[in-house]
């Protein structure tokens, strides 16, 4: 038994970084160092980024079996090793993959887990959560049992990824596959990108169109502002429903829960269920021709207008700033 | 086929607002199926009418979530088990976990489970998961479309929406999955239907039909507890209301989200 965390390191994720964020806090009240699990086939300098944002060690298990993330052998490993070096805690963060791959973990050991955590702490040796419950509307406190480890996986875009410093070092350790290829129930025989998440749960700036943009045409200078800023396009569910954009944008209590630097909401009332998407956004700016729509009680900037005046003016103005 | 489906019992978040907050809902507002659940209620009824075989919803609730099954039932489902008991209340996913890969145990012959994408109220991702780690056959989570299924050789291809876009896998059957919102349109019930499925019995299951002690479900066979829920903190923003023409209002804007360092 020990007081080390163990934190996944996720491929081509830049939430593994603010997972070990959050590993290197709980180590630090803990007492125990950060030891970075690293699966995959030929990501010996994974592991090695993992320590130098400040992992103390890492289990690198490197196999063909491991190139892509898959659930059985993956958690296999994962298993294996936390069995076998008894972590006081095991993080992720909540990605799609890491979701599901905490919880399959989680089960395997029958411990518990704290999934899409917006605060994470250690106490007297036992980890502490808080998690939004009930689509946002609620928040949880959450406490753990006796039993190890303990599992949390943290929610995009809370936690702060660590700094690169290549002057660290650590010990990297090779570990082995615990899955033959033929016992794996699951073959992968495709990924197409797109049609996917549209990057709305990374993306920095969000502007977003609801009915007020009145038509899929309505929503190219939304677009516009959105590209101007290297942002992501949102949407709300009227939008959505009425066919004027793919469900892929929809934010909100049954679209994307996001959480951006800026979310800008054009022609969109504030519905709770959207409110439910984007309320912990940093700055929220609420454009809407209603000056008593409930988005400007939620909103630090309220613009009263018609957007395809207001929109394209800002635009304009972004524009010519940001080239200076 | 034969096909079971998870469904939880969950507040009807559509009914929140200024005068009825999260805490009063969770108390004792009105309740439906988890509106993920009904897509997976769906997709079992899909397979059935292609491949033939049965559909089982099962819930673990409270005896009022016999309400949500006949709800299920009226879409078309065959037959429903409630898992309700006192020994299972405040369980946590891996304890509701065990209950359920019980039953599914005990129904016996299951091909596919189907389950939604996560729940409104919990909101975890796990209980499909951890259904499958503990029944020991592959799970499939996030899918958006079964593009094959073959009952005889027991296999199926589905599309999952993951966070990188949209991944084909292949498994072997039996299987859990659980399905996003793309996948399908949710039928309604009608009069007719629901006034069938009232009439339906529903068996109702404890610990001791699974085969399960008390202290394996419910609080006592749980690791984590969730001893504080409160509402959000308020959000502190006041809204500053930009005035003037679009031009001047953008520059205003402009300025001050430069001058804050938000871009
Ligand atoms: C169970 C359930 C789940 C739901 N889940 C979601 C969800 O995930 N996401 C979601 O978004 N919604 C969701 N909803 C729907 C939600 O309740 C609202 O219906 C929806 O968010 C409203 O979308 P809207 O703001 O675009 O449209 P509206 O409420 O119609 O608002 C349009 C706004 O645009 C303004 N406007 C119109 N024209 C202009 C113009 N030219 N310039 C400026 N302003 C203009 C109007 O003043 C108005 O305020 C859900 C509902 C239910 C019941
Ligand atoms: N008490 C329950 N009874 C039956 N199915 C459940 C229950 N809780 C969760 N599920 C299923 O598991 C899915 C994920 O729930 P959750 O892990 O709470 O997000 C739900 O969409 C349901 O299909």
């Amino acid at each position: 038994m020990s007081n080390d965390v163990f934190v996944w390191i996720e491929q081509h994720d830049s939430i593994a970084w603010e997972a070990l964020g959050a590993a290197r806090n709980v180590a630090g009240q803990l007492g125990g160092s950060v030891v970075a699990l690293v699966l995959g086939a030929d990501v010996r300098s994974l592991a090695d980024e993992a320590i130098h944002r400040g992992a103390e060690s890492a289990l690198l298990a490197d196999d063909p079996t491991l190139a892509d993330y898959r659930l059985e052998p993956y958690a296999a490993v994962i298993a294996r090793l936390a069995q076998e070096q008894q972590p006081a805690a095991l993080l992720m963060g909540a990605s799609s993959n890491g979701l599901e791959l905490a919880a399959y973990v989680a089960a395997k050991l029958g411990v518990g887990l704290a999934q899409d955590c917006t605060g994470l702490s250690a106490e007297n040796g036992r980890l502490q959560a808080t998690r939004p419950v009930l689509v946002g509307n609620l928040v949880a406190q959450i406490e753990f049992g006796n039993v190890r480890p303990q599992m949390a996986t943290v929610r995009r875009r809370v936690f702060a990824a660590p700094e690169a410093d290549a002057a660290r070092s650590g010990e990297v350790t090779p570990v082995a596959a615990v899955l033959a290829e033929a016992d794996i129930p699951t073959k992968v025989q495709g990924l197409s990108a797109g049609g996917g998440q549209v990057s709305l749960t990374d993306a920095n700036v969000i502007v977003s169109g609801g009915r007020g943009v009145g038509g899929p045409d309505g929503f190219a200078p939304v677009q516009e502002l959105a590209d101007t800023l290297g942002g992501a396009l949102g949407a709300s569910r009227v939008a959505v429903d009425s066919g004027w954009i793919p469900y892929a944008h929809q934010v909100g209590q049954t679209g994307k829960t996001v959480q951006p630097d800026l979310y800008i909401a054009c022609g969109i009332s504030g519905a709770i269920q959207h409110l439910a998407g984007m309320k912990t956004s940093k700055v929220i700016v609420a454009i809407n021709k209603d000056p008593d729509a409930p988005i400007f009680r939620v909103a630090q900037y309220g613009i009263v207008g018609d957007l395809f005046e207001i929109v394209p003016a800002l635009t304009r103005e972004f524009k010519a700033r940001l080239e200076k | 086929m034969k096909i079971v489906v998870l469904m939880k019992q969950t507040p009807d978040t559509a009914q929140l607002s200024a005068s009825m907050d999260g805490l009063q809902l969770m108390a004792g507002g009105p309740r439906i199926i988890n509106p993920w659940d009904e897509y997976a209620i769906e997709e079992g009824l899909k397979l059935r009418e292609a491949h033939g075989g049965s559909v089982t919803l099962l819930c673990l609730g409270d005896p009022a979530a016999a309400e949500a099954l006949k709800r299920g039932l009226a879409m078309g489902a065959d037959e429903a088990v409630l898992l309700s008991d006192p020994a299972f209340d405040g369980g946590d996913t891996l304890a509701t976990a065990r209950a359920l890969a019980a039953a599914i145990r005990k129904l016996g012959d299951v091909d596919l489970v189907i389950a939604g994408r996560s729940s409104i109220d919990g909101g975890n991702h796990a209980t499909a998961v951890q259904t499958a780690a503990l029944l020991d056959v592959p799970q499939l989570s996030y899918v958006a479309a079964i593009t094959a299924v073959d009952p005889a050789a027991q296999t199926i291809t589905v599309e999952r929406a993951i966070d990188t876009g949209r991944q084909t896998v292949s498994s072997r059957l039996p299987a859990v999955m659980s399905v996003v919102k793309e996948i399908n349109e949710p039928r309604y019930p009608s009069f007719m239907q629901i006034r069938k499925a009232a009439k339906k019995e529903i068996p109702v299951w404890g610990p001791a039909e699974l085969g399960l002690d008390a202290g394996q479900v419910g609080a006592a066979g749980s690791q984590v507890s969730w001893p504080v829920v409160e509402l959000p903190p308020a959000r502190d923003a006041q809204v500053e209301i930009i005035g003037g023409t679009p031009d001047e209002a953008a520059k205003t804007l402009v300025d001050r989200l430069l001058a804050e360092k938000i871009i």
